[in-house]
């Protein structure tokens, strides 16, 4: 939450006199309701007052993008930026993992978690990773997410690990009510977690599980914050909103593979730009046999699953 | 009598021997970046390059019979890669900081996938897409490929499980942070 | 006289009669507050921690709040229950009482947008969803459609049970002109309103056992079966505390409409049941959850067996009171029919509904959701604000209605009223 900024009377207003207390006593009270909405206590009115990400001006974003730094470096103790790089022009982000290869490890899911600054009390984690039996093969109702054996792969079990799908028809964004996730220009679904109202009516539309609310107060140390973060993306959440993997945007706008593609030991994940006729993603679309998870609800993700052997 | 064809042929005759004497000529097959894939060094163990600090072919004479080594003995006692596998298939004979290919011609080490692939080719095709294997770098720009060898070891090429990280925790155990919520 | 300062003495001797009364008035009074006071308490405790101290997580992430939301819209809706017979079929002896279905809807709503409150993450950002003033996701999200209905028909409530009031205050008929159309477009807005909030779950592919087309047919029944049932009370109960004229034959029929409903509800029900497991697709493991449990890696998970099953039986004796003619008209077993099928529709909504929509998750996992006792609280804060704010409009339109109570002979003495109570 942010810091303690109540709502300051207007200016002009004479120091003493019943018309200024009267001013200040009014502009207290409001700002008493509005602590006490927000239940901490901790909510500046330019915090509450701020408009859908689509709708602020260059200038609007400066000032509020200044104002998130001012907080999180009074939270943290150090200087955490926060970017705004727009998509880039001719990029759609395509991502197929090999379920062939996939060990099962979660090393990805540690990576995203502390490259995205996901709150780790409660904890948050954006990749579940199931783990199936080979006899069954794809099938959820017999899906175990809590395996913990000593070693992976386990005998007669395989892998797939599940997060956002960044899908085209996304579910979420058709009944967000308030237009606080949508999908842009490189395919990415991003969120305003400035805008979120904790409705979570995309958790219960996204068919993937891919979305996670902040039920508690998110809590990361400050030793491991990621201070490179993206506005739509990385950069730490307040309580009460809904978020998400973001193909690491804060990273992959800058041309670098998101988190967990660079971690995985196997090489599992494959990344790239779907309209790159050469890139990784294309190759595998070309030469391999990919599926997409639940392909009958028409969402059609940009995430392929595909069997490299 | 004319000297200088002799001169000629005496200084041509000594630039040869000179070569000869130097490092063995880049041939064909021997591979360190020819398709412009930057990676790594290989793996080797520690103190165990370059192989000819030993098998100079002098100490130790070349004998290319199948059997029993007396050194290398934790090598020969893992090498399970396919039927019928011994040392000299890939490591050369005759110099043995190189390896070669099924005819012969000699391979860096640094380019050991091409070996990799004869046998493997559609892992080596896809190796070469960046589809098989550990990739890092840009995905619109520089990337980073591995050798085959830096996830395969080549004398026991299974890649070995590995621990699992911690499961996620159970909703049932998701509660409040302690220390509230500040 | 219609004018403003008639309606300034009307809100003031509105507000007089609700805060007078009986010893008994002030006792019921006095406890609902005290329940509103403990659930605004764990309400804020809510707040200061988030909504981690419910037992909703990613899992199960709508749970008690909504599935009151979602029954008491369908109570809202019930109101049409008396506006049909009364308006479209002119049925005189339920005109009199059409207005208390009003006041019923407009309590239900009341309670619905509480139910909301509590149920968002974000409650200080509760005006990002006003249209032009925040962003409404209107014509897209059928949350933004929901708000959109259920203010629109909480707003036609209020205004005509207002007006309906204020004109039986200033001794003036109210103009039929002005107030037939708007009860007879309360019927559409009923029905729309349940159906919006039904295909709310509907629309979601995510969840196979919300997106069945008979989902929405489903939720109008069980309303039309459930919302009367507490009118039927509140009837005989004003009956015998007030000088309400209000005929048995009114209160038998609004019973047999109820049985018709509750008959088709029935049949949704069989009807939905019999697709699911006959076909027996992979989409059939929520009923089973719901009505024979399941079992996963060897766990057996079987908590809402006992409540499912209760709910069909109680619905289905329910139907045969109502139905049959002998029992409908017994006041015992009608009194008993009016709980079971408002429990069977209460259970069907809540546990019936919400539960096994999110159970098994979208990554076939089974997270067992009951309510903590933060969500007991403040769900028991929100029903007594509810019923506080029906128990006040009783208070005031009751006297009003009967004519006892108005601008010239306020505080009349307890005699039969001359002027004939409200009838079109």
């Amino acid at each position: 939450m942010t810091d303690i900024k109540p709502i300051q009377p207007p200016t002009g207003v004479p120091e003493s006199g019943a018309c200024g207390s009267r001013r200040e006593f009014l502009g207290t009270a409001v700002a008493t309701v509005a602590m006490a909405l927000t239940g901490c206590g901790k909510l500046s009115k330019e915090e509450f007052l701020q408009h859908n990400f689509r709708e602020l001006s260059k200038d609007e974003l400066k000032t509020i993008i200044a104002r998130l730094e001012r907080e999180y470096e009074e939270k943290y103790h150090k200087a955490v930026k926060v970017g705004n790089e727009p998509a880039m022009p001719g990029v759609i982000f395509g991502y197929a993992l090999d379920l062939s290869r996939c060990i099962g490890c979660r090393r990805c899911v540690y990576a995203c978690v502390k490259e995205n600054n996901q709150s780790r009390d409660p904890q948050i984690q954006w990749i579940r990773v199931l783990e199936m039996d080979k006899e069954e093969g794809v099938n959820i109702q017999h899906a175990e997410q809590y395996y913990n054996p000593e070693e992976v792969p386990r005998e007669g079990h395989f892998y797939m690990p599940v997060q956002c799908q960044q899908c085209k028809r996304p579910p979420c964004v058709k009944v967000c009510p308030v237009g606080a996730t949508w999908r842009e220009k490189d395919g990415i679904v991003v969120v305003d977690y400035n805008w979120c109202i904790g409705c979570r009516y995309c958790m219960a539309a996204c068919p993937y599980g891919a979305r996670h609310f902040n039920w508690g107060e998110p809590h990361i140390d400050a030793a491991d914050v990621n201070p490179n973060t993206h506005y739509l993306g990385n950069r730490p959440r307040p309580k009460g909103v809904v978020e998400k993997c973001t193909f690491c945007i804060q990273r992959t706008r800058k041309g670098l593979y998101p988190a967990c593609v660079e971690i995985c030991p196997t090489g599992s994940r494959k990344f790239g730009n779907l309209l790159d006729a050469k890139s990784e993603i294309r190759e595998i679309l070309e030469n391999k046999r990919v599926f997409k998870f639940k392909e009958d609800l028409n969402t059609q993700p940009n995430f392929f699953y595909f069997y490299g052997v | 009598m004319n000297t200088r064809p002799i001169q000629f042929a005496g200084l041509a005759l000594l630039l040869l021997t000179a070569t000869a004497f130097a490092s063995p000529p880049e041939k064909k097959g021997d591979a360190s970046a020819p398709e412009g894939i930057q990676v790594p060094k290989p793996p080797f163990s520690e103190g165990i390059f370059p192989c000819t600090s030993c098998h100079d072919g002098k100490s130790m004479k070349v004998d290319t019979h199948r059997r029993e080594l007396g050194m290398h003995s934790e090598i020969q006692e893992i090498l399970h890669h396919g039927p019928n596998r011994w040392c000299l298939d890939c490591h050369d004979a005759q110099n043995r900081d190189r390896l070669h290919l099924a005819g012969g011609e000699p391979v860096a080490f640094t380019a050991s996938y091409l070996l990799c692939g004869q046998c493997h080719g559609d892992k080596l095709r896809d190796w070469r897409l960046g589809i098989h294997g550990k990739r890092t770098g840009s995905w619109n720009g520089q990337k980073q490929y591995l050798l085959c060898v830096n996830c395969h070891n080549p004398h026991s090429p299974h890649f070995k499980p590995l621990k699992p990280m911690p499961p996620p925790t159970r909703p049932d155990d998701i509660k409040m942070a302690k220390g509230g919520s500040q | 006289m219609v004018n403003i300062r008639n309606f300034k003495t009307f809100i003031t001797d509105t507000l007089g009669l609700m805060t007078t009364g009986s010893r008994l008035y002030y006792a019921w009074i006095g406890f609902l507050l005290l329940l509103i006071a403990l659930g605004a308490f764990a309400y804020t405790g809510q707040m200061n921690h988030g909504l981690i101290i419910t037992n909703m997580r990613d899992q199960v992430s709508w749970g008690f709040y909504i599935g009151n939301f979602t029954f008491l819209v369908g109570v809202a809706a019930a109101s049409i229950m008396l506006v049909i017979p009364a308006y479209i079929y002119d049925w005189a002896p339920i005109k009199e009482i059409t207005i208390l279905g009003e006041m019923l809807a407009i309590t239900a709503l009341v309670m619905c947008l509480g139910f909301v409150m509590v149920d968002i993450g974000r409650p200080d950002r509760f005006w990002h969803i006003m249209p032009l003033v925040g962003r409404l996701n209107w014509p897209s999200s059928l949350l933004a459609w929901d708000v959109i209905v259920l203010n629109l028909y909480l707003l036609l409530n209020w205004f005509v049970v207002t007006y309906l009031l204020f004109s039986a205050y200033v001794e003036k008929h109210y103009k039929k002109a002005l107030v037939l159309p708007l009860v007879l477009l309360s019927i559409p807005m009923a029905v729309s309103i349940h159906t919006v909030t039904a295909y709310l779950y509907n629309g979601l592919a995510a969840r196979p056992f919300w997106n069945s087309a008979i989902l929405a047919p489903r939720f109008l029944a069980s309303a039309f079966c459930s919302g009367p049932a507490v009118l039927l009370i509140l009837l005989q109960v004003l009956r015998k505390t007030t000088r309400l004229k209000i005929t048995d034959e009114a209160i038998f029929k609004i019973a047999e409409l109820m049985a018709y409903t509750m008959g088709f509800n029935l049949f949704l029900t069989a009807a939905e049941s019999f697709k699911e497991l006959y076909s027996g697709t992979e989409h059939m493991i929520y009923f089973q959850y719901l009505l024979f449990g399941i079992e996963k890696n060897g766990v057996h998970y079987h908590t809402l067996v006992p409540f499912a099953w209760a709910s069909i039986i109680t619905g289905f004796v329910a139907f045969l009171l109502f139905l049959i003619p002998k029992t409908r008209t017994n006041w015992i077993t009608l009194n008993i029919g009016c709980v079971l099928i408002y429990s069977s529709v209460y259970i069907e909504k809540g546990m019936g509904l919400i539960i096994p929509g999110l159970t098994p998750d979208t990554l076939g996992e089974i997270y067992v959701y009951r309510p903590s006792l933060t969500e007991i609280t403040v769900a028991a804060g929100i029903f007594s604000l509810g019923a506080l704010v029906f128990t006040c409009m009783l208070k005031a339109a009751v006297p009003m209605m009967l004519g006892e109570f108005t601008i010239s002979g306020r505080h009349k003495p307890a005699t039969p009223p001359e002027a004939d109570p409200i009838q079109a």
